[in-house]
C-alpha cells in the first residue's frame, strides 16, 4: 500500500526519469525498508549500554552516568567517538583477513535475523513460512564471530576464550531449540505472524484477557527455558563466563580494541534485542494487546521488548556468576531434559479432549 | 520433610525471586551518590591531606630542625637539612617533602614536639610533573601561611582529644 503510494508520487516528480530508476526500484525500496528496520535497531543498540548502566547504577543505589549531556544522555555518543578514535591494533601473528570478518560476522546475524521479526500484522520485511528455521538458523551463525576471531587472533588466551564462548553457546542453542519445538507443535506453523496471530485466538482472548491466552502461559517451563537460554546464549550475566571481566579479560575479544571491539559490543546488544523480540514474538503475544479494550499494534512488542530487556539488567544487576561447570549442567543436564519431558507432555496434551490448540 | 522443603524452593527459584525483589527494591531507593565537585563529602578536623609548615604568631618559623619527623616517616619522604642562626637557634635550610612518596600517615605530625609541620584539609591538589609534587620549604611555609587560620582551627578542636 505504502510502496504504492510511494511509486506514484515519484513517477509523477521524475517523470521521464523514471525509466531510469524503475529497474532498480525494488532494490531499492527493500533497501529503504532495511534502513527503517535497521536504523531503530542500531539506535536502541546505541542506547542500551546507556539503560544498562543507569539500570544498574539505580540497583547499586548510584546514579548512573550523568556528565555527558543532560541525564547523560549522549554517553553513548561520547563512548562510540572514542572507540572510532581508537587505533585498531592487529597482532603481527595474527590472520588479517579473518581477524577483520570476526567482529563482523559477530555482529551481521544479530542484525540480518530482523528480517523476519514481525512488528505489526503485515508489517514484516519478509514473510517467509520459514521463519523460524531462518531465526534459529542465523542466530547460530553468530558463533563462528567468535570462534574466527579467537582462531584469528592467534593468541592462547583468545582461542581458550571462543572455545569457551563457542561451547556454551552450543549447548544453549540445544535447549533452545528444543523448546521452539513445543511452540511450533502448538502453532503448527513455522511463520512468525502466524504464530503471533495463533497466540490471539482461544477462550481466553475471546473473554478479552489476551494476556492468558498467550504462549507463556501454557508452556511456561519452556518459557523460561527459553528465556534463560537467551540469557546464556548470548553471554550476558549470570552466564557471562565468555567475558567474565573479573577472572578471564574478556575471552575472545582480548586481542581487539577500537572499532573492531566495538563491533562485539554492539553485536551482544543487539542480540539481546533480538532474542528479547523472539522471546516477546513466541511466548509474549508480539503485537498483540493483553487485553481486549485496547488496541494490537507495534508499540506493545515495542513494549514487551523493553520489559524484557529491563529483566535482562535486572538479572546482571542480581547475580553473581555461574561457575563454567554449573553453566554446562544446567543447559545439558536440566533444560534439555526438562524440555524432552515437556516436548511428550505437550504431544500428549494435544491428543487428549483437553487441547486448546485446536 | 527438608529435602522435600528444598525441591520446592529450587523449583519455584524462590531464592532467585528473592534476590531480584531486594535488587528491584533498590532500584527505587533514594540515591547515595555524592556528585563530588558541586557536592562534598564533610571532613573532620583531623582530615590528613596537603602538608604546611606553620609560623608563630610574630612570624617566627615554628620548625627547630630535630629531623624527628624525618626519622619516623615510614615512606622516607622527609628530607631536612639544619644548621644554627646567628641568634643561636636551630633551623632548617632545607625541609623537602616529597609527596610521591607520602602516604598520609600523619606520624611527622604527631612526632613533631613544636607543631611545625601539620596535615591541612587540603586534597584538591595535583601536579603535572613529578617535580610538582616535591614540595620545597617555601612551598611548605606558603602553605601554612595561606591556610593558617584553618590549621589553628582544627588542633583547637583536636585539643581537647589529646
Amino acid at each position: 500500500m505504502m510502496e504504492a503510494q510511494l511509486l506514484q508520487f515519484l513517477q509523477s516528480q521524475l517523470g521521464t526519469q523514471w525509466s531510469l530508476v524503475e529497474p532498480v526500484w525494488p532494490l531499492l525500496w527493500s533497501l529503504m525498508k532495511i534502513v527503517a528496520i535497521l536504523a531503530p535497531v542500531v539506535a536502541a543498540v546505541a542506547y542500551l549500554p546507556y539503560f544498562e548502566r543507569k539500570v544498574i547504577a539505580y540497583m547499586h543505589v548510584r546514579i548512573g552516568p550523568n556528565r555527558v549531556g543532560p541525564a547523560g544522555l549522549l554517553q553513548p555518543i561520547a563512548d562510540a567517538l572514542k572507540l572510532v578514535f581508537k587505533e585498531i591494533i592487529v597482532p603481527t601473528q595474527a590472520s588479517k583477513v579473518l581477524y577483520v570478518l570476526g567482529p563482523i560476522m559477530a555482529l551481521a546475524p544479530a542484525l540480518i535475523a530482523w528480517a523476519v521479526i514481525p512488528f505489526d500484522a503485515g508489517l514484516v520485511l519478509a514473510d517467509i513460512d520459514a521463519g523460524v528455521l531462518y531465526l534459529l538458523a542465523v542466530s547460530s551463525l553468530g558463533v563462528y564471530g567468535i570462534i574466527i576471531s579467537g582462531w584469528a587472533s592467534n593468541s592462547k588466551y583468545a582461542f581458550m576464550g571462543a572455545m569457551r564462548a563457542t561451547a556454551q553457546m552450543i549447548s544453549y542453542e540445544v535447549s533452545m531449540g528444543m523448546a521452539l519445538i513445543v511452540v511450533l507443535m502448538i502453532s503448527n506453523t513455522l511463520n512468525l505472524s502466524e504464530i503471533v496471530a495463533g497466540q490471539g485466538r482461544g477462550m481466553f482472548a475471546e473473554m478479552g484477557i489476551g494476556i492468558l491466552s498467550w504462549n507463556w502461559l501454557p508452556l511456561l517451563p519452556m518459557f523460561f527455558v527459553y528465556l534463560v537460554s537467551g540469557v546464556a546464549e548470548t553471554n550476558r550475566s549470570p552466564f557471562d563466563v565468555v567475558e567474565g571481566e573479573s577472572e578471564i579479560v574478556a575471552g575472545h575479544m582480548v586481542e581487539y580494541s577500537g572499532m573492531a571491539f566495538a563491533l562485539f559490543f554492539l553485536a551482544e546488544y543487539a542480540n539481546m534485542i533480538l532474542v528479547s523480540a523472539a522471546v516477546s514474538i513466541l511466548f509474549l503475544g508480539g503485537w498483540l494487546s493483553p487485553v481486549g479494550f485496547l488496541p494490537d499494534g507495534i508499540w506493545w512488542l515495542i513494549a514487551k521488548i523493553s520489559v524484557l530487556l529491563f529483566l535482562f539488567l535486572w538479572l546482571r544487576a542480581t547475580f553473581p556468576r555461574y561457575r563454567y561447570d554449573q553453566i554446562m549442567r544446567l543447559g545439558w543436564k536440566v533444560f534439555l531434559p526438562l524440555c524432552f519431558v515437556w516436548i511428550i507432555v505437550v504431544a500428549i496434551w494435544m491428543l487428549t479432549p483437553f487441547n486448546i490448540w485446536q | 520433610m527438608g529435602a522435600m522443603k528444598e525441591f520446592v524452593k529450587s523449583l519455584f527459584l524462590t531464592e532467585l525471586f528473592k534476590g531480584m525483589s531486594l535488587t528491584g527494591r533498590y532500584f527505587f531507593a533514594r540515591k547515595i551518590t555524592v556528585q563530588y565537585p558541586e557536592e562534598k563529602t564533610p571532613q573532620g578536623f583531623r582530615f590528613r591531606g596537603l602538608h604546611a609548615l606553620r609560623r608563630y604568631p610574630n612570624g617566627e618559623e615554628r620548625c627547630i630542625s630535630c629531623k624527628l619527623c624525618e626519622a619516623v616517616c615510614p615512606a622516607l619522604a622527609i628530607t631536612i637539612e639544619g644548621e644554627q642562626r646567628e641568634d643561636g637557634s636551630r633551623r632548617t635550610t632545607r625541609y623537602d617533602i616529597d609527596l610521591t612518596k607520602c602516604i598520609f600517615c600523619g606520624f611527622c605530625e604527631e612526632a613533631c614536639p613544636v607543631d611545625a609541620i601539620v596535615e591541612t584539609h587540603i586534597f584538591e591538589y595535583h601536579g603535572e610533573t613529578r617535580g610538582d609534587l616535591h614540595y620545597t620549604k617555601q612551598m611548605l611555609l606558603a602553605n601554612g601561611d595561606r591556610y593558617e587560620p584553618v590549621i589553628a582551627k582544627n588542633r583547637a578542636l583536636d585539643a581537647p582529644y589529646r
